[in-house]
């Protein structure tokens, strides 16, 4: 382990380095240049269609960056793809969860895969966090789209992870689990992970997010923390949106 | 230690939910029992060549079986994008691949213990046979290796199911020849030194796939 | 193109031409014919070498898989792909021309000799694997998919030839391993024609190769002209 921790630089949680990335000849990343730090929550805003899936996919190591330097907590993904995903938890629009598998059996074969120490009691507090207590022995299958959300959630921090990576995590959500979720958001902060998260909601972002990154058409086009947008500053954003094809 | 934690989790899984539905040994079974009578209906079968064509009828109904399950085990983990929950494990992506191999091959092994009786009963072969069941495993062993790693290539093409036997079929011809002629040299009663090329073949496809898979399985699961 | 791009070029079409002219001269007039077979084993000449290239074809594919796979260049999925297709076309005229050669000769169109058995296994394979390029939309995952099924497909081969000697254990020896039993004259003629269909391999590959990238570059320009600006994708 000693050569890992020389390569260490510890500095920002998530830095890319003139991250690109190609679908053959479609530019769906194009130089992007972010520095998430320790501790904080950032949001990336953008349309659809902006990339942000592209590099939550690339930072978790599920995809391959074209060209550029990527590094998540220090280390290089085309280098230290496990250890990576050892520290990071990634939820997505989809569960990636078994439907023929109970909420239980699901989180316990992922525990297994992470060698999650007491791993029931562990599973046991996380389904009482998302309120999924009561159903823990029914199949995915079963589930309503929220409750495989709020279980996507859980499966992602099971093995607390350091960097959380969240695409979308609040889509399909409804009123009570959206709260939930920002509780559970502020309570992970407050114990110490790093929390990147998409989203296309400006609002939103502003208000719960310590720094808020705009990507448009593949490119970053916006860094700013988000004390400092004000309203005006939000309206300005919307209007660039637009302009990308919103 | 990773790498046996994350293998022993995806065969607990694969054999969880196999119990659960128990669809996968079922329908081998029943399909390759099919493939079996089938033959018998294609040859018109009498007493005096059944024992001739036996191991081939046998070996192409196990192939043909284990082309559904190969499939049928990457197919289930495209569903909710559960493929990408495995890729997010913290470990070499060659683990995927061992975990699915060991399943299939018991999945094989277990509709195999089911007809195999059924077959000895309908061709009037002598099954109690440890040399036997060798070539068996090791066949079974070299089937799943190849397609192992073609399925998961297959179910991400356009033809999925199809795919597979195509590609797996010529690859395995080693492993059907050395199978079918060990099984009807040990059916026939040959002493066993008559079949250790064809043990020795056998082995050597099966270290040859799974090493190979082992290598570009990474290579095969990136997206 | 660059300049001595173009004279190299040049110089690798006219040393084709002018080998497979010497080739012809030699198969068709100069070799006297084979005693027992008569005319008919001249298509020897033909057989061999085109098995030779698909062999090569096979081989330089397989290269080019590893190759791709360790550098994640296109052009080596390029070249492999253009490789497969000639190996393929070759095999094809191996098979053909095995064939039309075993009717006088052993008074059938097939045997199930290891050589040829092995090449038919081959040839079934590799087009498989020419299918499943054509079933994978994606351009990285195809050259991905590929690089792997050359690979796989070139180490299977010996064991594939293996196993059906051991299965055929009488088939028909035509060529034993020493060569002392060719003659001299029929020996300059092979090597002459194995040159030839070297040459032309690497003509066709050449070719193949350049055609991939205007492929390439004419979808690009479609492209161009769809979408005013690069759009991205999630």
């Amino acid at each position: 382990m000693t050569r890992m921790d020389s390569e260490q630089q510890n500095t920002w949680a998530v830095e890319t380095k003139g991250l690109s990335k190609f679908f053959g000849h479609i530019i769906a990343l194009h130089e992007v240049n972010i520095k998430v730090p320790y501790h904080q929550l950032v949001t990336i805003i953008g349309p659809n269609g902006a990339g942000k899936s592209t590099l939550m996919r690339i930072l978790s190591t599920l995809s391959r960056p074209s060209r550029g330097q990527v590094y998540v907590d220090g280390l290089d993904v085309g280098k230290w793809g496990a250890e990576i995903r050892r520290r990071i938890g990634y939820a997505t629009h989809q569960p990636l969860l078994y439907n023929d598998l109970s909420v239980r059996e699901n989180l316990r074969f992922f525990g297994h895969m992470y060698g999650v120490p007491d791993l029931e009691t562990r599973i046991q507090q996380l389904l009482a966090k998302v309120e999924l207590l009561d159903r823990q022995h029914d199949t995915v299958r079963t589930l309503s789209r929220g409750m495989q959300q709020r279980l996507a959630i859980a499966r992602a921090v099971l093995h607390s992870p350091t960097i959380l990576l969240l695409d979308e995590p609040y889509a399909g959500l409804d009123q009570h689990a959206t709260e939930l979720l920002t509780h559970l958001l502020h309570e992970w902060l407050s114990s110490g992970s790093t929390i990147l998260m998409t989203t296309h909601d400006l609002n939103w972002a502003a208000r719960i997010s310590d720094k808020v990154l705009v990507l448009l058409n593949g490119r970053l086009v916006h860094q700013t923390e988000a004390s400092a947008l004000s309203e005006k500053h939000i309206r300005e954003l919307y209007r660039q949106y637009a302009g990308g094809g919103l | 230690m990773n790498f046996w934690r994350g293998i022993t989790a995806i065969l607990r899984k694969d054999v969880l939910t196999e119990l659960r539905s128990k669809e996968t040994v079922s329908t081998l079974s029943v399909f390759a029992l099919l493939v079996v009578v089938i033959f018998n209906f294609a040859f018109e079968l009498r007493v005096e060549n059944a024992h001739q064509i036996a191991p081939g009828v046998l070996w192409v109904a196990l192939a043909f079986a284990g082309v559904l399950a190969f499939n049928r085990s990457f197919l289930l983990e495209r569903e909710g994008g559960c493929m990408e929950g495995l890729r997010l494990m913290p470990m070499e992506r060659s683990v995927i691949y061992v975990g699915k191999l060991l399943a299939n091959i018991l999945f094989m092994l277990l509709a195999e213990a089911i007809i195999l009786p059924i077959f000895a009963a309908l061709f009037d072969v002598p099954i109690l046979n440890a040399a036997l069941w060798m070539v068996i495993v090791l066949g079974t062993i070299g089937f799943a290796a190849a397609g192992t790693l073609f399925a998961a290539m297959a179910v991400n093409t356009r033809a999925r199911e199809v795919m597979l036997p195509i590609l797996l079929f010529p690859i395995a011809v080693p492993v059907l020849i050395a199978s079918t002629k060990s099984t009807a040299q040990i059916l026939d009663g040959q002493p066993l030194f008559e079949i250790y090329a064809w043990i020795r073949l056998l082995l050597a496809f099966d270290v040859i796939f799974i090493v190979l898979a082992l290598l570009s399985f990474e290579h095969v699961l990136e997206e | 193109m660059s300049k001595v791009k173009t004279n190299s070029w040049q110089l690798l079409i006219t040393m084709t031409a002018l080998s497979i002219t010497i080739s012809l001269y030699l198969i068709f007039l100069y070799v006297p014919s084979e005693r027992i077979m008569g005319i008919v084993q001249r298509i020897f000449y033909f057989h061999v070498p085109s098995a030779w290239v698909g062999f090569l074809a096979f081989f330089v594919a397989f290269l080019c898989g590893i190759r791709y796979l360790a550098r994640r260049e296109a052009r080596w999925d390029a070249v492999e792909n253009a490789s497969i297709e000639i190996g393929v076309l070759f095999s094809t005229i191996v098979l053909v021309s095995g064939s039309i050669w075993a009717r006088p000769v052993w008074n059938t169109w097939w045997t199930w000799d290891p050589r040829l058995t092995t090449t038919l296994v081959m040839w079934l394979y590799y087009v498989a694997s020419l299918l499943l390029r054509q079933m994978v939309e994606d351009k990285e995952r195809k050259a991905r998919f590929s690089a792997v099924l050359s690979i796989a497909g070139f180490i299977n081969v010996p064991v594939v030839f293996l196993a059906i000697r051991l299965w055929r254990t009488i088939h028909p020896v035509l060529f034993t391993t020493e060569g002392a039993a060719i003659e001299p004259s029929m020996l300059l003629t092979l090597l002459s024609s194995l040159l030839s269909f070297t040459l032309l391999y690497l003509c066709l590959l050449l070719i193949r190769v350049g055609l991939a990238s205007l492929e390439d570059e004419l979808n690009n320009l479609k492209l161009l002209s769809t979408l005013h600006s690069p759009e991205g994708v999630e």
